[in-house]
C-alpha cells in the first residue's frame, strides 16, 4: 500500500489535482498556499483552532458501537458522531480553520458555495463568530430543497445569493462563487467546502477535516484495542470521507467511499463520478467527472443535495487509481431506507448524505457478516435538515399508491 | 492564409490597433457561424475569436453564459464546429478558438490540436488554463504550429510576465479582475497593465474584458496593439437572431471606424 506523499509541490495527487483557474487567481492561490503553510507551523494558530474545535464545536465527537444495528446485521458497526458537532455536520471543522486563516491573512470578506446548505451554515457560523459577513452562493434548486438552511444562514447574518444558471445546484453555485472570487480577489477569502478546487484547497480541507480520522483512530483503538476492518463514508466532493480516511491511510483497513447512485447507475440520474465518470477538469482540478464526449459536464442527481455534484476531490481519484480506497454507490431509495432504519435502530436521524454510507453497509451485510467485519461509519451529519423533504416524498409516494 | 503576426503588423502599419471580435459558435445557431464570420471579415476584423461553448464557463459573465447554454441546448457539437470552421477559414482573417480546458482535455490534447490546425485555426485561448499548468498543451500546440495565447491579469506577477516572454501569437490582457461582460467605465488599471506587459514581453498585446462601445475600443486602442470585443457583440447578435449578420456587421464596422481615427499611440 505504497501511497506517495501527496500532493506534490504543484498540487498533484498522482495525475490528479493541479490548478486550473484563470490567471487572475494564481497569485491569490500562491498567497493562500504560503499563508496556510505558515499557519500550520504556527503554534498559536494551531492552539486557537484546537480551542475552538473543543469549546465551540464540541469536539471530540463521540464514537460508539451501534448496538441494535450491530445485532440486526450480525457484525460490529461503530458510528463516528460528526452529526453532534455544532451546526450539525462535519463542515464546521473546515470552515473554522479557513475563516481563522482568512483573519490571519487580513481578508475581511468571506464567500462560499453550498449544496445542501450545511457548508453555507458552517461558513456563516464561523464568520459570525469573528464578526465577518459571509456571502453564500447556493443553487436556486437547492434553495428550494433546503429552505431551512437558507433561513439559518440569513439568521446568522449571511447574505444568500440564489444561483439561477445551469442546473441551479452545487456545481453552478461553485461557478458563481469562483466568478465572485475572480472579481474581488484582492480582499476576498473563498472558503471552499470540500476537498475540491485548485491547489492548495484539496490538501487544506483534507488537513482540517483529518481531525475526524485522528480522533476516530484513537477512540477505536482504545475502545476495541485494535483497528476496524472497514472505514465507510459517503462521497460527494469527499471531505468527510477524506477527513476520516486520511489518518487510516497507512493502516491495514479497507477504506470505502460511497457515492450517490441516485435513481440507479444506469438511469443517467446519479452523482457517481468515480464509479461512472471519466477524468476531466472542473472547478480548478483534474479528477473524475460526469461528462459527455465533448467534455460538457453532465448534471448530477441525488436525493441528497450535499452529494449532488458531478465531480469529486482529486485525492479520491488518486485513491481510486492506486487502489487505496474502494468506491461503491447507494441509490436514493436505499439511502432513504437507511435513513429510516438508523432512526428506528439507534434513535439517530442521519443526514441523507450519511445515510448513503449506512446504506452501503446494509447492502453489503452478507459479505461483511461472513468476514466478521468491524465497520466504522462516519456519520457526517444529522438529518434534521432532511426531515421535511423526506416527509414530503412519503406523502407523494402514499398519494401515488392510492 | 494571413497569420496572426501579419494581422498585427498590418494594423500597426495602418497606425491603429487590431480589432479582434469574439463570437460563440452555435449562437444563435451553428448555421449562422459561417455568415457571421463573413460579416466580421467584411467589417474589418483583423483576427476572429470563435468561442467553443462550455457547460460551466466560470470566466464568463451573464451574456456569454447564456450564449453558451443556448448553443449547447441546441446540440452544438465540437465535431460540427470543426467542420464549419474548416469550410470558412481560408476566406477569413486568422481564427483562434476560445475554449475552456475540459473540452480540449476530453477530446484528447493532441487530437484537439491536430483537428484545430486541420480546420485552419491558428491559435487557442484557454481562460482556465494558467501558464503554469500549460506545459503539455504548449508542446502539443507547437507541434501543430498553433499559438497557445497567454493571458495576463492586473494581478499577474513579474514572474508570470517573465515566464510568457517566449509565447506565440499575442498576449491576451484581461483588463479587470473579473469575468467577461460589458462595463460602463474602463478600469483605470488598464494603462498600468499595458505598461507592465510592454516592458516585459515583445509580443503584441490585445486587451479584452469589458470593452463594449466604439469609444472604449478607441481608448484601449490608443494603449494596446489589439482590442477584443466579446459580450457586447454577442449581445448585439442575440437581439434579433434573424438579423444577426447585419447587426454584427454594423457594430463591428463602428468599432473598426473608431480604431481608424486612432493614430496617437502610447
Amino acid at each position: 500500500m505504497a501511497t506517495m506523499r501527496v500532493p506534490n509541490r504543484l498540487g498533484r495527487f498522482g495525475r490528479f489535482g493541479g490548478r486550473y483557474v484563470p490567471e487572475t487567481l494564481i497569485p491569490a492561490l500562491d498567497e493562500l498556499e504560503k499563508a496556510y503553510h505558515d499557519a500550520r507551523r504556527d503554534g498559536e494558530f494551531r492552539r486557537q483552532l484546537r480551542a475552538l474545535l473543543k469549546d465551540y464545536v464540541g469536539r471530540p465527537t463521540p464514537l460508539r458501537r451501534a448496538d441494535r444495528m450491530s445485532a440486526e446485521l450480525g457484525f460490529e458497526v461503530y458510528l463516528k458522531r460528526e452529526d453532534l458537532n455544532h451546526t450539525g455536520a462535519h463542515k464546521i471543522n473546515n470552515t473554522l480553520g479557513q475563516v481563522l486563516l482568512a483573519r490571519r491573512m487580513g481578508k475581511r470578506r468571506i464567500i462560499a458555495e453550498t449544496g445542501a446548505g450545511q457548508h453555507g451554515v458552517a461558513t456563516a457560523t464561523a464568520a459570525a463568530l469573528f464578526g465577518l459577513t459571509a456571502e453564500i452562493y447556493m443553487g436556486a434548486e437547492d434553495v428550494r430543497r433546503q429552505a431551512l438552511n437558507v433561513y439559518r444562514m440569513r439568521l446568522l447574518g449571511a447574505v444568500v445569493h440564489p444561483v439561477e444558471s445551469g442546473t441551479r445546484t452545487l456545481k453552478d453555485a461553485t461557478n458563481e462563487a469562483i466568478r465572485d472570487w475572480v472579481t474581488h480577489v484582492r480582499d476576498t477569502f473563498y472558503v471552499i467546502g470540500s476537498v475540491v478546487g485548485p491547489h492548495p484547497y484539496p490538501m487544506m480541507v483534507r488537513d482540517f477535516q483529518s481531525v475526524i480520522g485522528r480522533e476516530a483512530r484513537r477512540q477505536v483503538l482504545s475502545l476495541l484495542g485494535g483497528l476496524p476492518t472497514h472505514v465507510v463514508a459517503c462521497v460527494g466532493g469527499g471531505s468527510n470521507s477524506m477527513g476520516i480516511f486520511y489518518p487510516f491511510r497507512k493502516d491495514p483497513v479497507q477504506l470505502i467511499g460511497v457515492e450517490a447512485a441516485g435513481e440507479g447507475l444506469n438511469s443517467g440520474r446519479h452523482a457517481a463520478s468515480i464509479f461512472m465518470g471519466e477524468p476531466g477538469i472542473l472547478h480548478g482540478s483534474l479528477s473524475y467527472l460526469l461528462q459527455d464526449e465533448d467534455g460538457q459536464i453532465w448534471p448530477a442527481h441525488s436525493i441528497s443535495a450535499g452529494l449532488d455534484y458531478p465531480g469529486v476531490g482529486p485525492e479520491h481519484a488518486y485513491y481510486h487509481d492506486t487502489g487505496r480506497a474502494q468506491y461503491g454507490a447507494a441509490t436514493d431509495d436505499k439511502a432513504l431506507e437507511a435513513f429510516r432504519l438508523l432512526a428506528q435502530w439507534e434513535g439517530i436521524i442521519p443526514a441523507l448524505e450519511s445515510a448513503h454510507a449506512l446504506a452501503w453497509v446494509i447492502e453489503e451485510q452478507e459479505t461483511l457478516r461472513r468476514e466478521g467485519a468491524r465497520v466504522l461509519v462516519n456519520l457526517s451529519g444529522r438529518g434534521d435538515k432532511d426531515v421535511e423533504q423526506v416527509s414530503r416524498l412519503e406523502r407523494r409516494d402514499a398519494h401515488a399508491n392510492d | 492564409m494571413r497569420t496572426i503576426d501579419q494581422s498585427f503588423a498590418q494594423a500597426r502599419e495602418e497606425g491603429r490597433a487590431a480589432l479582434i471580435p469574439y463570437i460563440t459558435a452555435g449562437y444563435p445557431d451553428l448555421e449562422k457561424l459561417a455568415g457571421l464570420v463573413g460579416a466580421l471579415t467584411r467589417a474589418g476584423a483583423d483576427i476572429i475569436e470563435i468561442g467553443i461553448p462550455f457547460s460551466d464557463p466560470l470566466a464568463d459573465g451573464p451574456v456569454l453564459q447564456k450564449a453558451a447554454s443556448q448553443a449547447l441546448s441546441q446540440g452544438t457539437r465540437l465535431s460540427s464546429i470543426f467542420e464549419v470552421v474548416r469550410s470558412i477559414s481560408r476566406q477569413a482573417p486568422p481564427l483562434v478558438f476560445l475554449t475552456y480546458i475540459n473540452p480540449v482535455f476530453r477530446f484528447g490534447i493532441e487530437r484537439f490540436m491536430a483537428s484545430a490546425r486541420e480546420a485552419g485555426v491558428q491559435g487557442l485561448i484557454i481562460p482556465d488554463l494558467p501558464w503554469t499548468e500549460g506545459a503539455s498543451l504548449r508542446t502539443a500546440a507547437r507541434a501543430q504550429k498553433l499559438a497557445l495565447i497567454p493571458l495576463v491579469a492586473p494581478t499577474s506577477t513579474p514572474a508570470h510576465l517573465h515566464a510568457i516572454r517566449n509565447a506565440k501569437g499575442f498576449v491576451y490582457g484581461v483588463s479587470v479582475t473579473g469575468v467577461t461582460g460589458a462595463r460602463e467605465v474602463l478600469d483605470a488599471g488598464v494603462e498600468r497593465l499595458v505598461r507592465r506587459v510592454k516592458a516585459a514581453v515583445s509580443l503584441p498585446l490585445a486587451i479584452g474584458f469589458g470593452i463594449a462601445t466604439p469609444m472604449q475600443a478607441q481608448q484601449v486602442g490608443r494603449l494596446a496593439d489589439g482590442v477584443i470585443v466579446g459580450s457586447a457583440l454577442v449581445e448585439e447578435i442575440g437581439k434579433e437572431p434573424r438579423r444577426a449578420e447585419e447587426n454584427a456587421f454594423k457594430f463591428v464596422t463602428e468599432l473598426r471606424q473608431a480604431l481608424r481615427n486612432n493614430t496617437a499611440k502610447a
